[in-house]
Parts: structure tokens; C-alpha cells; sequence
């Protein structure tokens, strides 16, 4: 074959070809450059006294405005984060000959720390010689008299004044609106350098982040005239920037407010949406840092002292803390046995303390020894029983389990407005598949049926799957922002948040039994975990509690050990709600690291937050308190003090072995 | 003892310079008229750069580590070069991809970080896509087909592709452009070569629509250029004011008020020659233009004195795509084309381009060597 394809060519031929192609090709390029230099002859020649005379007049330089950036505000007006004028020392490096000692001896004058140094310097070998660097931002008063004295002394620095970020609340939003950092050269690279010229701030986090596009604005320019040196003589043009937009979250201040005061500075986190739209209305994560810190450059000191503290203040926990839910999942794993035709309300469960898998040895307890009888559904979740959810579990089997479950967002994202959710994980073949490559085991499904084996959810996800629940299945994505704005002057525009598919729930009648189920848990009586929490308030409230296991259980023995601190080193502890029971305009979810119980210790931080919600409707909420339906009921006070049942412990499997996941709930 | 060895190192070197003068490796022409462009550049250079002598000297730096480049590569004889070209370019394109996997979602990104330096795979396919279409032609009978001509389409397409999504059009250009001109030595037919231009003409509408909005942009601010004050547009009416004022004979050396005053961005890079067209002026624009036109001549010639189909090719495009590179930047400068991120070669400041292009030109080098003789 080869042989045949050189016979084809024809040597000589082809070099003959190449030489006049060659040729040719010269021809062009001599045509090309040709034009070129006809182009530059009409330039230069025919249009030079145009262009001599523009360059001449040439004194004119476009210089941008940066835009100011949105405001945000909470939902009824309050101002979250808002710009401050500031001033700033700046200096033009090409007309300062030695650095060095200029640093030295300006330093005498306006106080310089290392960090300051250290960001001019790392900024300065990243600009143009021409270009102005920031030096120290946020002047003091103090700073800018001793400057203004000895300004002689130092060509090429000014103080400069510019508009800078302040959040008035502090750390109570640092987790959600997050704050704004300055542009450093990786951002450069990605910016749009025309949009951002000028601009020396940018969202780092949270809302400032994820509504970065419309927070910014778009920026201004002004014609300003120079003389020979390139200095600003005046302004000839103004063209203002155009402002970002004001952004309104659907935050109530208040709301967010008590429930960051009701964690008491103990590590957690709290989501409260409303299950009509979407909106969030708190989203807390306990504890926090000042947000501010950061916005002018945040100091190596106080930099490592929020990421060495124990207890992680930098850590979104509503966002990005993974918890197994525990108990608090089976009012969603009851409605999806009703939903997928697997039980029906009436049907009941005997529970004996013991549920043995059919031909295995091992067996799983009820929190309860002795079991709680037989059980139906509303029974089961008032009382947490544990046996009623295995077998409900079992009989879904883990793939329509999981399928259920994953249209309320578990193990995946719930869609909030913010960057960075974290997606949990929920129990799956697949999931175990890809991460254990081991297949599933029964025992697992078991386990996944109380809100162990492997489950973990953020307090956002089950905050939402709350407040789908309480919404009669409407899947709202939860959304911070409900509105942005144009300028002050102008009328707020809502932004939509449709659902984002049709109900979950196909018949109300299901949805009917879980709210009782779940309003049980609060007013049932003896066995009810969420006993009390009710008490005094005007609406009827539907909860679940939820404690899971922060450790693998290693014995099988029931704990003895009743001290609160004890456990509370052993338990995370959950509390969901919503209320009113008959038409919920608030879902809530509670996580308290360090909880003894749901019921007891997360129950109270989600039932201040509803109070706080219920002093925002005014008029609207009924003033009389109804009486509960059964029984004599403790004063609130009791209720933390009330004594637990007995023998209210995780459950265990109860030949170990099983994975690290645990026992679980109340 | 040491009579002897400064004797022996005295005839070797003797020996080396005849040799070197008698049958030299590298062709003495293009040799000075690249010698002459790179002292121009280091010149312009240092005024567009505000008498900045660091900058010139890094600059300088990087032309001796290009010629270095090019030396070693003049060593390597064609017929090797030929037996590495697929795996060069197969390993080239594989690097783009590497880089379009990693930049997903992260803006332009055409840098690969090596830890030591960081580089552009696409400065390889400038090199390494003529080499492959020669490559591809050079057993082939010629002129080519519409099957080999449908094939180095497939294998000019993939890697430009590629580049034009970091995206990089002017990049992409160059090297689809170098690709193109691999072809059109081949001799590909006339009738075939206005078919294909005519059809790339016919879908020039429709990749309007595939292209980035700053792309339109950039073209669009060439047909008003008032409309975008503090972009392109003032680049390019900046630009024209330093060119049309540079009149007949020029202002004269450091004496550019345009890239002085800041009035003119990218004054040491992209829109160099501006500051050179309006230092110098005409006589200058012809004299810098008239050296190209000398080099890529040489090359030509080099081309047409080679031994074999592939030599013939690579040399002969490695030369015409200089041609692209002058005609974009001067048009670019000029008000002429849009802005694309292409330099005036061996003028603009910038590393890779500079060891890139003297890289080719040691490959025209190692082709000169290895040229048929005479007899």
C-alpha cells in the first residue's frame, strides 16, 4: 500500500507546485502588508493634522465612578448593611523613590501595623506604577490631622475618602448576608475589569456573594482634565454610576434576634421559613464572629483567633452542619407510607421493646423497654415509637425510602439563595454503593426508618422539609431575599419564588394525620416528648423532637446515667415545629450541638422563636389562649424541669456491629 | 602541559568556526533579521516602558533564553522532528483539554500551572499544529483532495476550537491560520480555496451568534468606538491618535506623549506599535514592515530549498503565519480590526510569544540545515 502511495508522488512535481505557491503566497503577503501601510499613510499622512491637533488637545482622561452598593434590609425596612464614608491613605508608587524608608517615616505619623504593610505590599506588586494603593484604610480622625500636618513630607501618599461596608447587627447576620472583602489579584482575573474599575470591594460570603450581580451596580465615568504630568486639573463631564440594588430579606429582625438569643451561646443553629412561599424568616447559626472584621482586611490576630476557636464561629452551621436527623424524620417517612399506599392510619404496630429482623439474630429496642404497646400512626409519632417506624421502613424498603425522602430535598440541595449548601447525605443503595462500594443490608433500612444509619441533614434541609410538610406539600425553594429595589425612592419589586413542582401530597386526608400526629407530640400527655411546649400560646402548635447519638454505641446496655451534662456530651438534640396547626404560616427547625434531649433542650430555643414570630403579627394574633386539650398541663417553667420517661433512651441494635450510626429517639 | 591544552582548545575552536562559517547550522539572513527586529522591540521598548530598565532587561532575558531554544531545536534534523510530530501534537491538544477541564466555569483560562512557570498549551499549537498538517501531507500525493483536505480541516478545527472557548480568538486564529496556510502551500486548488472561503463567508452569521458578548463587543466598538468609553474603545481611538500624530518622520524617540501621559493602555504589550508608529512615523511603520516582509521572504526561500514535502510545508507556514501576526496587530492598532489579544512579534513585551516564535524559527533553522544540495 505504501509502496503504491509513493509511486503516486510525483517529486519534482510537487516542488515545482510548492515553489509557485510560495510565490503566490509572498504575493498576498506583500499585497497585505501594502494595505497595511496604506492604512497607516491615511492615518498618518492624510489625517495627521486631525490627530496632531486631538493628540495635542489630548488633556482629557475618562476616570470611573465606582457604583454604591446596594443596601440590604430586613423585610420590614431595618438597615442590615449599609455604606459608611471612610477615608483611606493612598499612595502613587512611581512618585515614592525609596519605599522602604518612605513606610518607615510615614509610620511615625499614621500608625501602621504588619498587616497593613503586608497587604500594600502584596497590592503594590500587583498594580501598575501609576496606579494609587491603598496603604490604610479606615483612617481615624486622630490619623488624619497628624497627616494633614505632615503631608509636605510625603509626595505621592493622599488621604483618599470612599464609602465602606458597615453591618449595624453585627455578628446576629453574619452567617446570612456574610460580608464584603477586598479584590485581590485572583478575583482580577475573573472580574469584568470595565464593570469593576474602580470598585475595591466585592461579596465574599453569604448574600453579599450570592447577590453580587445585582448588589454592584454598574459604574460611572467622569472626563477629567490633566496637565502635562497626568495630574487631575478639573472635572469637564459627569456621567454617575448607576447604584446596585437594595435587596430586602424576608428576615424579620426580631425573629432573628430571639432565636439567636434563645441558643444562649451554646453551639446550633436555627431555620425558620414561612411554608406559604419560601421565605426564611431566621436563619441563625450559633455561635458567630463580627462580620465587619473582615471588610477593611481582617487582622492575622483576629483571623486566627476565629479559626482556632473551639467552637467554630465561622462555621455556618445552618448551611453547612451535618446532623443525623433522628426521630425528627419519621413524620415525613409516615406521610410517605401513606402517600405510597405502604400503611394506612389505622393500621397498628405492636411494639414489645424488641423488633427482630425475620431470620437474624439481631434486634432493635424501642427507646422504651417494654415497648409502647400497639401503636397506630398518630399514636406512633406522638410517642416516637420506634418499632412502628422499623417496620414502615421496612416494608417501603430503602428505594422507595430514599426516593421519598429525596423530594424534600434531603441528601441534595434545597435551592436557598446563598452559595455553599451543603447536601447531607441520605441513605441510599446508590449513596452506599459509591462510598463503601458494599451492597445494602436490611439492618440499614431498619435504622434509616429512625434517622440513623449514615442520614445527616443540615438544619436548613430540615427546616424546609418542615415547612414543605406544614405547606401541604408545595415545594418552595427558601429564599432570603423577597424583593429588591432601584433606589431608595423607588417601589419595591417582589422577586417571584414558584414552586418548584406540584404538591408532594396527593391526598389532604394523609396530610391531616401527620398534623395530628404531629400536634400529639406537643399535647398528648404522658409520652408526649414535646409536652408543654404548647403552653400559653394562642395557636395550636405540631412539633417532633429528634435526639440522636453524636457516638456509636458500643455496649448494649441501657444507659443509666441520667445527668443532663452527661448526655448532653452524647446528644445532638432536634426540635421541628410549626404552627398554626391548622394553617401553618411558620415552620421551624432546631439544632442544639450539645443537647440531652429534643423534646427538652431543643423544644424551648424553637418555641421562643415562635413567640418572637407570633409578637410580629400584631393585630392579627388571637389574644386568648386555648386550653390544651388533655389533661392538667405544667406551668412552662416545669417543663425543662419535668422529668423524662423513664427508660426514654436511643435505641441500639442489639447484637452490635451494625455501622457507626447509632441509636437514636424521643 | 598547558601550551598544549590552550593549542588543542585553539584548533578545536578554530575548527568549530570553520564549520560553523563554511556549512553553518543556522541561516545568516534570517539569523540577522531577527537580530535586528528584537533590538528594535528592546528599543521601542524602553521608551513605551517609561525608560524602565528592568523591563527591558527581562524582555532581553527572554530573547536569550528564545535563542537558546532556538539553537537546540536547530540541532534536531527534520526527519526526527517529523517521527515526533503526532505524539507533539496529539500531547499539545490533550494539555488544552486538560486546561478546559480545569477552567470550567472560571472565566477566561488558558494558563497551566506548572509550579515552577506557568504556560499556554495554545503557544504549543502554534508550533505543533503546521507540523502536523505537513505531517499529514507529507506521505500524501499532492495537491490534496477533498478527503485530505476534510481531514487537516478536522485536525486544524478540534485544537482551535478549543483555544477560541477560553476563550482566546486571537490565539485561536494563529493557529487555525498556520494550519490553513500548511494547506494552501500543499496546493490546494484555487476553485477549492474560494469554495471553502466562500463558504466560511457564508457562515460568518451564524458563529456571530456562538461568539462571547465581549467578543461581539469588540467588534461592534470598531464600527463606534465613542460608544464604549472606558473599554476598547478608547484603546482604539487612543491608539489612532498616537498613530495619526506620529505623522511622516515620527515625534522621535521617548518622545511619545500618548503612552507617556497614559493616555494609551497596554502600551508595552499589545498596542506597542502604536507607541512605535508614533515615535517613528511612517518611515519607521515602512521600515519595521519592510524587515517582516525580508523575514518571512527568507522563510519562503528556506521553504523552496528544502529536502522534503513535510520540510517544505512547516518552514513555508511557520513563515506566512508570521505574516498574521503582523497584519492583525498593525490592523488592530490601527483602528483597522477589532481587538484581539495578538502581539506585534519580537516588538511586544511578553515572554511566551517571544520563546515561542524563535522556537519556529529554529525549526526553519534545522530545515535550512538539512536543506537538498546543490550539485
Amino acid at each position: 500500500m505504501r509502496t503504491v502511495r509513493r509511486s503516486l508522488k510525483d517529486p519534482r512535481g510537487e516542488s515545482a507546485l510548492f515553489r509557485r505557491r510560495a510565490l503566490a503566497g509572498f504575493g498576498l503577503i506583500v499585497l497585505g502588508l501594502l494595505a497595511l501601510v496604506g492604512r497607516y499613510v491615511q492615518l498618518q499622512v492624510m489625517r495627521h493634522d486631525e490627530f496632531a491637533l486631538r493628540s495635542e488637545a489630548n488633556r482629557l482622561k475618562p476616570r470611573a465612578i465606582p457604583p454604591g452598593r446596594g443596601l440590604i434590609y430586613d423585610r420590614n425596612g431595618v438597615l442590615l448593611a449599609d455604606n459608611v464614608p471612610a477615608f483611606r491613605l493612598e499612595v502613587v508608587p512611581e512618585q515614592v523613590p525609596d519605599m522602604d524608608a518612605f513606610l518607615r517615616e510615614i509610620g511615625s505619623v499614621v500608625p501602621l501595623d504588619q498587616d497593613d504593610i503586608d497587604a500594600f505590599r502584596k497590592q503594590l506588586r500587583q498594580s501598575r506604577r501609576f496606579d494609587s494603593v491603598p496603604l490604610k484604610l479606615r483612617l481615624t480622625e486622630d490619623d488624619i490631622a497628624r497627616f494633614a500636618i505632615n503631608r509636605w513630607r510625603f509626595p505621592g501618599a493622599d488621604v483618599v475618602p470612599y464609602l465602606t461596608r458597615r453591618y449595624p447587627y453585627g455578628p446576629l447576620f453574619a452567617h446570612v448576608i456574610g460580608y464584603v472583602g477586598r479584590i485581590d489579584a485572583d478575583d482580577q482575573d475573573k472580574l469584568d475589569p470595565v464593570r469593576y474599575k474602580g470598585t475595591s470591594h466585592i461579596g465574599r460570603s453569604g448574600i453579599e456573594r450570592s447577590y453580587e450581580d445585582a448588589l454592584h451596580g454598574t459604574p460611572g465615568y467622569e472626563l477629567v482634565e490633566v496637565n502635562v504630568d497626568g495630574r487631575t486639573q478639573r472635572v469637564l463631564e459627569r456621567h454617575p454610576p448607576a447604584p446596585g440594588r437594595n435587596l430586602y430579606l424576608s428576615i424579620d429582625v426580631r425573629i432573628q434576634r430571639a432565636a439567636e438569643a434563645a441558643f444562649e451561646g451554646r453551639p446550633g443553629a436555627a431555620v425558620a421559613i414561612d411554608p406559604r412561599n419560601g421565605q426564611v424568616l431566621a436563619m441563625v447559626s450559633v455561635p458567630s464572629f463580627d462580620p465587619n472584621l473582615f471588610v477593611n482586611g481582617i487582622s492575622h490576630a483576629d483571623y486566627t483567633a476565629l479559626t482556632t476557636a473551639e467552637d467554630k464561629p465561622l462555621y455556618n452551621r445552618a448551611l453547612r452542619g451535618v446532623y443525623p436527623p433522628g426521630s425528627t424524620v419519621k413524620p415525613f417517612l409516615a406521610l410517605g407510607g401513606l402517600e405510597l399506599g405502604v400503611r394506612r392510619p389505622q393500621d397498628t404496630v405492636l411494639s414489645t421493646g424488641e423488633f427482630c429482623l425475620p431470620n437474624q439474630s439481631r434486634c432493635y429496642r424501642d427507646d422504651k423497654r417494654g415497648g409502647d404497646g400497639t401503636v397506630n400512626m398518630v399514636r406512633a409519632i406522638q410517642l416516637s415509637t420506634n418499632t412502628y417506624f422499623y417496620k414502615l421502613a421496612l416494608d417501603m424498603g430503602i428505594d422507595r425510602l430514599s426516593g421519598w425522602m429525596g423530594r424534600f430535598s434531603f441528601g441534595g440541595r434545597t435551592g436557598i439563595d446563598l452559595d455553599g449548601e451543603s447536601t447531607g447525605i441520605l441513605p441510599s443503595r446508590e449513596w452506599k454503593a459509591a462510598h463503601y462500594k458494599q451492597p445494602w443490608f436490611p439492618g440499614e433500612t431498619v435504622l434509616t426508618g429512625i434517622g440513623q444509619a449514615y442520614w445527616a441533614v443540615t438544619p436548613l434541609q430540615l427546616a424546609h422539609a418542615t415547612a414543605v410538610l406544614a405547606g401541604h406539600g408545595m415545594p418552595y425553594p427558601p429564599r432570603l431575599v423577597m424583593a429588591t429595589q432601584a433606589g431608595v425612592d423607588t417601589p419595591r419589586q417582589p422577586l417571584p419564588n414558584p414552586p418548584t413542582g406540584p404538591s408532594l401530597i396527593a391526598r389532604p386526608s394523609d396530610w391531616d394525620v401527620i398534623n395530628e400526629g404531629m400536634q400529639a407530640v406537643i399535647y398528648g400527655g404522658a409520652g408526649a416528648t414535646g409536652r408543654g411546649l404548647g403552653d400559653g400560646f394562642p395557636y395550636r402548635i405540631a412539633g417532633k423532637s429528634g435526639t440522636a447519638e453524636r457516638y456509636s454505641r458500643r455496649t448494649e446496655a441501657y444507659d443509666t446515667n441520667k445527668n443532663s451534662a452527661y448526655l448532653a456530651a452524647r446528644h445532638r438534640a432536634w426540635f421541628i415545629a410549626y404552627t398554626p396547626a391548622e394553617a401553618p404560616k411558620i415552620a421551624v427547625a432546631v439544632v442544639l450541638e450539645a443537647g440531652a434531649w429534643g423534646g427538652k433542650d431543643a423544644g424551648p430555643i424553637a418555641r421562643k422563636i415562635l413567640d418572637a414570630w407570633l409578637a410580629t403579627q400584631g393585630d392579627q394574633a388571637p389574644k386568648a389562649t386555648p386550653l390544651p386539650e388533655q389533661g392538667a398541663i405544667p406551668a412552662p417553667g416545669d417543663v425543662t424541669e419535668s422529668p423524662l420517661p423513664e427508660d426514654d433512651l436511643p435505641a441500639v441494635p442489639a447484637s452490635g456491629g451494625e455501622p457507626a450510626a447509632a441509636g437514636s429517639t424521643p | 602541559m598547558i601550551d598544549t591544552l590552550v593549542e588543542t582548545l585553539h584548533v578545536r575552536l578554530r575548527r568549530l568556526l570553520r564549520r560553523l562559517l563554511t556549512r553553518p547550522r543556522i541561516d545568516l539572513p534570517l539569523a540577522a533579521g531577527l537580530f535586528l527586529l528584537a533590538c528594535a522591540g528592546l528599543v521601542t521598548l524602553y521608551s513605551a516602558g517609561d525608560a524602565d530598565l528592568g523591563l527591558v532587561g527581562g524582555q532581553a532575558a527572554r530573547f536569550a533564553m528564545g535563542a537558546a531554544l532556538l539553537l537546540l531545536v536547530s540541532r534536531i534534523p527534520p526527519a526526527v522532528l517529523r517521527s515526533w510530530t503526532p505524539w507533539l501534537y496529539l500531547g499539545s491538544t490533550f494539555l488544552l483539554v486538560v486546561v478546559a477541564v480545569l477552567g470550567e466555569g472560571r472565566g477566561a483560562y488558558r494558563w497551566l500551572d506548572l509550579g515552577v512557570m506557568r504556560f499556554q498549551p495554545s503557544e504549543l499549537l502554534k508550533l505543533t499544529m503546521p507540523m502536523m498538517v505537513a505531517w499529514y501531507l507529507h506521505p500524501r500525493q499532492l495537491p490534496p483532495g477533498w478527503k485530505d483536505i476534510a481531514v487537516v480541516g478536522l485536525l486544524i478545527a478540534v485544537p482551535a476550537a478549543l483555544i477560541a472557548k477560553q476563550p482566546d480568538l486571537g490565539t485561536a486564529l494563529l493557529v487555525a491560520a498556520a494550519g490553513g496556510f500548511a494547506l494552501f502551500l500543499a496546493g490546494m486548488a484555487w476553485w477549492r480555496i474560494g469554495l471553502l472561503l466562500g463558504a466560511v463567508a457564508a457562515v460568518v452569521p451564524v458563529a456571530w451568534h456562538f461568539l462571547h458578548q465581549y467578543q461581539r463587543d469588540r467588534v461592534l466598538t470598531l464600527l463606534n468606538p465613542e460608544s464604549d468609553p472606558l473599554g476598547n474603545g478608547w484603546h482604539i481611538i487612543q491608539s489612532q491618535i498616537a498613530v495619526g500624530s506620529g505623522g511622516v518622520f515620527g515625534k522621535g524617540w521617548q518622545h511619545s506623549t500618548q503612552s507617556r501621559l497614559e493616555f494609551l493602555p497596554e502600551h508595552t504589550t499589545d498596542f506597542i506599535f502604536a507607541v512605535f508608529s508614533e515615535e517613528f512615523g511612517l518611515v519607521g511603520v515602512c521600515a519595521l514592515l519592510a524587515l517582516y516582509a525580508f523575514i518571512i521572504g527568507r522563510c519562503l526561500w528556506i521553504a523552496m530549498e528544502a529536502r522534503d514535502t513535510y520540510s517544505r510545508l512547516l518552514a513555508g507556514a511557520i513563515g506566512m503565519s508570521f505574516f498574521v501576526y503582523v497584519f492583525v496587530n498593525g490592523g488592530m492598532v490601527a483602528g483597522m480590526l477589532p481587538v484581539v489579544g495578538v502581539p506585534m512579534p519580537l516588538v511586544s513585551y511578553g515572554g511566551t510569544s517571544a520563546v515561542s516564535l524563535l522556537t519556529g524559527f529554529g525549526v526553519l533553522m534545522s530545515i535550512h540545515a538539512h536543506r537538498k544540495m546543490h550539485d
